[in-house]
């Protein structure tokens, strides 16, 4: 099998600085060819050999699963390309502003063909330091894409004050504490941190750590996404949890936005690592746990609506 | 299962065809052999002799043919036809260069391709008529007789007479749908699906539904045996063959032929007889007879070499092949 092709979401609201950080990507000089399937083809002015225009078409795989949604037209595109293999290294996917990332990224997990020869890398949003705080209260989508990022760029920090980088970065962390958060302006980040997270492959969920520790729970209003994290400080029983959170997936899958755990399984020298983008779940076990390390079991949910006692509860029965 | 003893080999009478990219498609032209390449290139072969020329500035995404001429639909949002001996003629560019990612063409020269969520249908006079669907289509083909089309969309297929304005006729079915066939006696349409399904119709008054289902692979090679009473398909780690005598195959079982430990990524029916060449992911193709089974090696196992293109020319003597890493090949049949 040869090796597959990473590919890198970016997301953001409009004007928030997309173009900006795609042409740094494409121009830099890093020695990486790419392949940049971009929205609103030609308009953007996007320096690049390999753009190709996509529509955003988005399905429903008619499999029972309702929240199971796939871009079509990245499934053909990356069909497309991947018959040209060594053409690039790595492809970038632009959404529209507009944007819901989850069909993009669970394309990769639905489509078995685009899941054989591609793999998603990372969901990059990049947001505006000046307007977010306006979106995050007018658009829902702004809101969905703080919540799916993996890493957020956030751009324009030379328009505000102090004080107002200090309260949308807190906006931010409300949201999604555990992305890597960069300040910029004019998307000057360096590529390296963008590229090449291995942010969905299991084998690099080593740790769930929040990269900013005050996870600020205090916005209780109805359409809040947010997040919420459950510890176990031993082992939990696979019979009951696997049931359990296969039940939450479906049941709340379409308010689960992102999910990650490390579990310890009761008698089980492994790690079992999962992660998930709604209903979708992609679970193994891992490495062995250290004999340094404290077993303990982690869950984290970022997503909207969701009853945080409810999910402490169901999770904590889950104990060993 | 067949695999336990070593089929006989044809092995002897396959002449490698150095392709050197992708192979999108191969199809004859009268006694040249033209094949689609990913980077944009159509290279001829004619007994040993190759030529190649750069048809798309980019790369080639589908093709096909009459027989006559080979069209190819490229990501330089070009339609080019070729020819036999190596004319190339442009049918049509789109001023956005947008991809073209299907084209078709009919028995009486008709051609058919989409730019987004656009047909456009280019009648054997020369005029084009487009419409707009609701989503991208994905399989074009048009209906063996008459000027009519097929088209693979969400939730359905649509059917569309270019030349009239009436209202394309819908075939509902929840889901995408990829690939699309018509059946050679027009009675059934057949498209391909995500859900790694075939669903088919048949059509009439009130089209009926055909549900082919149980594959562990999206379906996307399809063919159809020159009786038309079967259809092969791949898919799965055998080519599964539905009957389509009388009311057609729900509620009967396929037959699977040639299986191994592997997936069929193409399939093709020899044009005059019940005998299957099947290809698979890991480089082999197996030549199978129907009706007792017995198998040939046309190729074996190759890593990273899996077969992406079949074409048998019209007297069923030549068989040509091509693979994902750019080799390609002719077998010639013994004689009998």
């Amino acid at each position: 099998m040869s090796e597959k092709i990473p590919v890198t979401v970016l997301t953001g609201y409009l004007g928030a600085g997309k173009t900006t950080l795609l042409n740094r990507i494409l121009t830099e000089d890093h020695g990486k060819k790419f392949a940049v399937i971009v929205n609103e083809f030609g308009e953007a002015g996007i320096d690049g050999d390999l753009v190709v225009g996509a529509d955003e078409e988005i399905f429903e795989m008619n499999n029972g699963c309702i929240c199971c949604t796939v871009r079509g037209d990245l499934i053909r595109i990356l069909d497309g390309l991947m018959k040209r293999k060594g053409k690039f290294d790595a492809i970038i996917v632009e959404t529209t502003g507009l944007a819901d990332p989850a069909p993009v990224a669970q394309t990769f997990f639905v489509d078995q063909d685009v899941g054989d020869a591609t793999k998603l890398d990372a969901v990059i949003t990049v947001t505006d330091a000046k307007w977010l705080k306006d979106r995050l209260k007018d658009a829902p989508e702004a809101k969905n894409q703080i919540a799916f990022a993996d890493v957020i760029v956030l751009n324009k920090v030379d328009l505000v004050t102090p004080e107002e980088l200090a309260s949308v970065e807190a906006a931010i962390r409300a949201i999604n504490p555990y992305a890597k958060l960069h300040r910029t302006t004019r998307c000057d980040v360096p590529i390296d941190q963008l590229l090449d997270r291995n942010a969905f492959d299991l084998d690099r969920i080593l740790d769930i750590e929040p990269d900013f520790l005050e996870s600020g729970h205090h916005h209780h209003h109805s359409d809040a996404v947010r997040s919420m994290s459950f510890t176990i400080p031993g082992d939990v029983d696979p019979e009951k949890f696997m049931p359990w959170i296969n039940d939450i997936s479906q049941a709340q899958g379409p308010n689960i936005l992102r999910s990650k755990g490390i579990l310890a399984f009761k008698g089980e020298p492994r790690r079992f690592v999962f992660q998930g983008v709604h209903m979708i779940l992609d679970g193994d076990l891992q490495r062995d746990w250290k004999a340094d390390e404290k077993r303990s079991s982690r869950l984290v949910f970022i997503g909207r609506d969701l009853n945080e006692n409810e999910l402490r509860q169901g999770f904590e029965a889950c104990a060993a | 299962m067949n695999t336990t003893t070593a089929p006989v080999s044809l092995r002897e009478h396959v002449v490698p065809v150095e392709a050197g990219a992708h192979v999108i498609g191969a199809h004859w032209l009268k006694s040249t052999l033209a094949l689609a390449l990913a980077d944009g290139r159509v290279l001829r072969w004619t007994d040993g002799a190759l030529d190649s020329a750069e048809v798309h500035a980019g790369g080639i995404l589908c093709c096909c043919s009459d027989g006559e001429r080979l069209i190819t639909g490229g990501d330089d949002g070009r339609v080019v036809a070729t020819s036999a001996e190596g004319v190339s003629t442009e049918i049509a560019r789109d001023e956005k260069r947008r991809w073209i990612d299907a084209v078709t063409l009919s028995g009486s020269g008709s051609i058919a391709w989409n730019t987004s969520k656009t047909v456009h249908a280019r009648d054997d006079k020369g005029r084009v008529r487009s419409h707009d669907f609701g989503t991208t289509p994905q399989g074009l083909v048009f209906a063996p007789k008459g000027y009519r089309l097929a088209i693979g969309q969400m939730n359905g297929v649509c059917l569309w007479y270019p030349a009239t304005e009436a209202k394309p006729e819908f075939l509902e079915w929840k889901g995408a749908h990829l690939d699309v066939m018509w059946s050679p006696d027009g009675r059934f349409v057949v498209s391909s699906m995500p859900e790694n399904a075939l669903h088919g119709w048949k059509l009439g008054d009130k089209p009926t539904h055909m549900r082919m289902t149980g594959y562990p692979a999206k379906p996307r090679s399809l063919s159809w045996s020159h009786d038309g009473l079967w259809l092969a398909s791949s898919g799965a780690d055998a080519a599964i063959v539905w009957p389509f005598q009388g009311e057609g195959p729900q509620g009967k079982a396929p037959r699977e032929c040639g299986a191994r430990h592997a997936k069929v990524t193409r399939v093709a029916f020899h044009p005059r007889a019940l005998v299957l060449a099947v290809g698979y992911d890991d480089g082999c193709i197996l030549m199978i007879r129907l009706t007792d089974a017995s198998e040939l090696l046309v190729r074996p196992a190759l890593r990273d070499s899996g077969i992406t293109a079949f074409a048998w020319d019209k007297a069923g003597k030549r068989l040509a092949f091509g693979t994902e890493d750019g080799m390609a090949g002719v077998l010639t049949l013994p004689a009998a």
